[in-house]
Formats: structure tokens, sequence, C-alpha cells
């Protein structure tokens, strides 16, 4: 930088030059820019209309009762969506119960308790379980989980909660292990570290003077937390639980391996059922092209990119909205 | 990361003065405390029963033939070879179609704000892409190339995954971008350097760190995925490295294992988990070094 004065200098002659040529390379650059920039929206634009296209087919010759159908039935070919649309609500929403919680208290505590060493190390360690690739989750939760679901878990919850009045009737049903609450536990698992690395940065930007005043006034870091950071960071907050919701939902490879693959709509959780996502791993390599069970997959694939574009769409304007303070 | 008990008193008598509300507010934060360690401990303690895992399970089929042997048939004493160098040659190709699109995709949403409203647009469908479920990527490669093509290919594995790729580069290079000081840029234009230059000679360079960073996390990222390769690159019992026929690779390979019921399956499904996430993780770590290591050093 400090050349700068003799290089001005230097190019003042062939200013004329370099400028002419340096809009013709501006033009090619800025052309190359948009291109790529164009192509990304090519490619979602491709991919919700190669899905819908597809999926016509099966929208056409069940109309609206291909949501509310729990048929799925290859030999008649007769297919429904409300199953696996179910199996996919109940399964993220197992995961949110199980993944919120965690996630705040995880976050909670590498903000304000950790010591500053233990803290590092400890955000790493999570986010590295958010770089595990899901099939690690699935296979673990096949061969760990499912099995200590199966013996300890399930049989507990049902002879406790199984004769509880409304409730009880969740926790009903023979301890497979592989079910909707294992896919939702596996699930939980998966995007803890998601949420909980949304939540660390948030609680982290908060300006320092908001959270000294309430400490200051003799606030416990539980209050500080409550009446001071979350109301501050609601917004934010929400769009990294949506953001975990958006993973949930589209998950595929950790759920196919605990979601048992059954077409049931029940109130046990114990019970095999089927997400979007899996039965879509699950059924595709049996459907021959063209059939009507090969349109009927990709309508699903189309309904849960609708559903998660929705939920990711929220995210992204909570997070914006949260962080634009 | 603030000391919040430091502001009491020293000797803690604000902390013990008496009262039903004061024991309230202790015992609530005691309990929250109490819960978020537990918390923590829980989480940690998933991870490492998942590395535990896969350490003590997989370490077993860690041999030089699991390296040099292509898969075979139960009982065979196959190994994994053409499923490593499968994800290797998919995994790099995707990179290197997925780089350069994404880099200048990433250029155009920092550079090219007058373009208005088409750039938040981009941005917006860029994260977006970002996030959508890799198996809806799969079906939609399967439809627009397997399909008209009649049969499954690595090519068509190897586009899936630049599809995942390109928006996390997009990412990480519109925000390393944003991070090069404004006065940089002046410098550089008043030496009369034309904008293409500015942004390839000082802007990417200085940024260059941060954006390394990004491609290796990307290529962590899409090195683990499986759903996007089950309907494009469809996995091979045979060592091919042709990208026109279909491809084995170590994710789908540990699927289709791990599914079966011959012990020997089973073992080289956890020896592949095993060496995905230790490339995986391996990845990670030293992306992260490198980005406290370079990517802030140049700012």
């Amino acid at each position: 930088m400090m050349e700068l004065p003799s290089a001005m200098t230097a190019r003042d002659h062939p200013a004329m030059d370099t400028n002419t040529r340096g809009q013709y390379g501006d033009f090619i650059f800025g052309m190359i820019a948009r291109l790529a920039g164009w192509f990304i929206l090519l490619v979602m634009a491709g991919i919700g209309i190669v899905l819908i296209s597809g999926g016509w087919r099966a929208f056409s010759t069940f109309g609206p009762g291909f949501i509310t159908s729990t048929a799925w039935n290859p030999i008649s070919d007769h297919f429904g969506a409300a199953t696996s649309i179910f199996g996919t609500l109940v399964t993220t929403g197992i995961a949110l119960v199980f993944a919120v919680p965690f996630a705040f208290g995880v976050a909670f505590w590498l903000v304000e308790m950790a010591p500053p060493a233990l803290a590092r190390f400890i955000e790493t360690a999570v986010q590295l379980l958010a770089a595990v690739p899901s099939i690690i989750f699935g296979m673990w939760g096949f061969f760990i989980v499912v099995p200590f679901m199966a013996h300890d878990i399930e049989p507990t919850l049902t002879h406790y909660l199984g004769h509880v009045p409304g409730i009880g009737v969740l926790f009903r049903g023979a301890p497979y292990g592989t079910g909707l609450l294992s896919g939702g536990l596996i699930l939980a698992i998966m995007i803890t570290p998601f949420i909980c690395s949304v939540m660390t940065d948030v609680f982290v930007s908060i300006p320092a003077v908001l959270k000294e005043s309430a400490f200051g006034l003799g606030a416990t870091r539980w209050e500080v937390m409550r009446q001071v950071v979350l109301p501050w960071s609601r917004q934010a907050v929400m769009g990294g639980i949506m953001l975990g919701t958006g993973r949930a939902l589209g998950e595929t490879m950790a759920v196919t391996f605990v979601i048992g693959n059954s077409n049931r709509l029940g109130w046990s959780l114990f019970a095999p059922g089927n997400t979007i996502a899996s039965l879509i791993a699950l059924e595709f390599p049996e459907s021959s092209a063209g059939s009507l069970k090969l349109s009927a997959l990709l309508a699903l694939g189309a309904i849960l990119m609708i559903i998660s574009f929705i939920t990711l769409a929220c995210s992204r304007i909570f997070l914006q909205r949260g962080t634009a303070k | 990361m603030m000391s919040a008990p430091q502001s009491h008193p020293a000797d803690g008598s604000g902390w013990r003065r008496g009262g039903v509300q004061a024991t309230r507010r202790r015992l609530v934060e005691r309990l929250v405390s109490l819960l978020c360690n537990m918390a923590t401990v829980v989480v940690l303690f998933a991870l490492f029963s998942i590395l535990w895992t896969l350490v003590t399970r997989g370490a077993a089929g860690l041999s030089l033939p699991t390296f040099m042997h292509s898969t075979a048939a139960p009982g065979a004493g196959g190994g994994l070879a053409n499923a490593i160098i499968g994800s290797c040659e998919q995994t790099g190709l995707a990179a290197l179609i997925g780089t350069p699109i994404g880099m200048f995709a990433g250029i155009y949403l920092s550079e090219f704000s007058q373009d208005g409203r088409i750039v938040t647009l981009v941005r917006f469908v860029s994260d977006m892409l970002l996030s959508v479920p890799s198996i809806l990527v799969g079906l939609f490669i399967y439809l627009i190339i397997v399909e008209p093509a009649g049969h499954f290919s690595g090519m068509a594995g190897t586009l899936a995954l630049a599809v995942l790729f390109i928006p996390i580069v997009v990412r990480t290079t519109e925000d390393m971008l944003r991070l090069v000081p404004r006065a940089m840029r002046e410098a550089a234009y008043a030496l009369g350097a034309p904008g293409w230059r500015v942004i390839l000679s000082v802007c990417l360079r200085s940024a260059r760190g941060g954006i390394m960073t990004g491609i290796l996390l990307a290529l962590a990222r899409i090195s683990g995925e499986t759903a996007p390769l089950l309907f494009t690159s469809l996995g091979n019992l045979n060592w091919s490295t042709n990208l026109n026929a279909p491809m084995a690779s170590l994710p789908v390979t540990i699927y289709q294992y791990a599914g079966s019921a011959y012990d020997d399956w089973v073992q080289m499904a956890w020896t592949g988990a095993l060496l995905i996430t230790v490339a995986v993780l391996a990845t990670n770590i030293f992306a992260r070094w490198w980005l406290t290591r370079n990517g802030t050093a140049q700012q």
C-alpha cells in the first residue's frame, strides 16, 4: 500500500487503454457472476418443476384425497400420503420436544456457566456432532438405540405411563424398538447441535451492557436469561428452531434405519411408521419408471418440498429480523 | 462469557440473604444450573457414544485387504476399495464442478448489489438450497439425468453432490468477501485496476483463507451424503471408475451392508462408517484450525 502514489503516476498515461480493456473484462466477469447466480435460481426452480410435474399423475389420479388417504397398496395401485405426512410431523415433533430444551441447556451452559477453556472445547465437540454424517446416526440408532428402546425404555414407559388416562394410549403397543419414538429421538440428537449453535451465536451477540445492567440489579443468571436475553433474542432463537425443524423434516438416512417402515396410522409412539423421506428412500428402488407408484413418490417429494420450503422461509425471515437489531 | 457470580459480594452474603423470595430465586437458579449441566453431559455422552461405538466395532475391519479388495459376496472376504475410490471420485469431481459456480455466485451476491432485488432473491434461494432435503436433490437428478439416459451413473451422483456443494460455497464466499475492508477495494480502484481485477486479485485473495475453510467444510458435508446417491450412482459391487456406469460409494455401501443379515457385511459397514466419520471429522477439525490460523490473520 506504500507504493500507491508512484503506482498512480506510472499508470497515468496508459490509463485510457486500461480502462477500455477493464470495461470489457468487467462485462465478461459480470456476465459469468450473473450466470452463476442465476444458475442457482434455475436449479431450485428445476427441483420444484420436476417434482411437481413428476407427481402430477398421482395428484390428478387421486385428487385432493391423495393427501388424506392412508392407503399405500402397490398391488391395487392405490396410494395416499396421509400416513407418511403424519409420520414426518410426529417424528419432527418428538425431535423438537427433546432437542429444544437440550439445545437451550447446552447453549445457556456454554454462554454463562462454562469455564472459558472448557467452553471452547465443548463448543467444538457440539459442532462436530453436527458434522457427523446422517447415515452414522442411522447405524448407531439401529444397533445401539433400538435394542435399548426395545428392552428398557419402552417396557418401562408402558409400565408406568401405559395406564394413565389420556396420554396412556401413546405408550402402549409392542416394544419393537423401531418406530416413531426411536425415529424422533435420533432426529433430536441430530438437530440439537444445529439449534444449539444458532442459540449460542445469538446469546453471545447480545450487547453486554444489557446483561450487565440486569446483573447489576442483582438478577440471577436464570433471571437475566429469562427476562433480558430471551426477549431480546426471541426471533433469532425461533429462527434457529425452525432451521432444526427443516432438517428434521427432510432427514432420510437416520430415520430410514429406525422407523420400521410400516404404513400404519395410530396413536402408539412405539409402532413402526414411515416418513415421507424414508418412504421415498425405501420404495423408490422398487418402483419402475413411468409407474403410478413412482409418480406417487414424486408427489410425496413435492409435498415434502413445500413443507420444508415454508419452514425454511420462516426460519430465514426470523433469523434476519432477529439479527438485524 | 460473563462471570455473573463475581458481581455479588465476595463473601456471598448478598446471595445468602434469607427470606422466602430469595430462597426461591436461589433454588430456581440452582435447578436451572443443574439442568443445563445435565443437558451438556447428555449431549456429550451421545457424541462419545457414537464415536465409541464406531471405534470399537469398526476397528476390527481395519486391515490391508479392506483397502485393497473390492466389495464381494458375503463370506468371500471382500473389502471396500471400490467404494472408497468411488466416493473420492464423485466427491472430488463434485467439488471441482461446484467450486467455481459457487464462488462466482458468492461474488455475484456480495459485489453486484446494483442488480437489486434479483440479488436478494438469489441469496434467499441459495439459503433454501442449503437446507433442502438432500433426498429431493437425488430425485431431481434422477428425473433429469438418470431417467432420460436410461441408466444410473457416477456422473449423476457427482452432479447431485455438486448441487449440495454449491450453496455452502456461495454462503462462505459471500460472507468472507463482505469482511474485506472497504479501504482495500478503494486502494485497488485508485491504482486504476478494473473491477474484475479488484475482485479477483484483491478481495478474493484476502478472503481465500475463509473460502478454503468453506470448501473443506462443504467437502466434508457431501462426502457423508447417502440419500442423493441412492437414485443416481446407485452403487456397484465391482471396481469401476467409469463415470458413465453405476458407481459404488462409501455411504451407499454402508447403507446396503448395515441392513444385511451377514456378519462380515455388517462388520464392513462399521469399518466404512468409522472411515467416513474419521475423514469427515478430521476435515472439520483441520478446516477450523485453518480458519483460526489463516482466515483472521489477513483481515
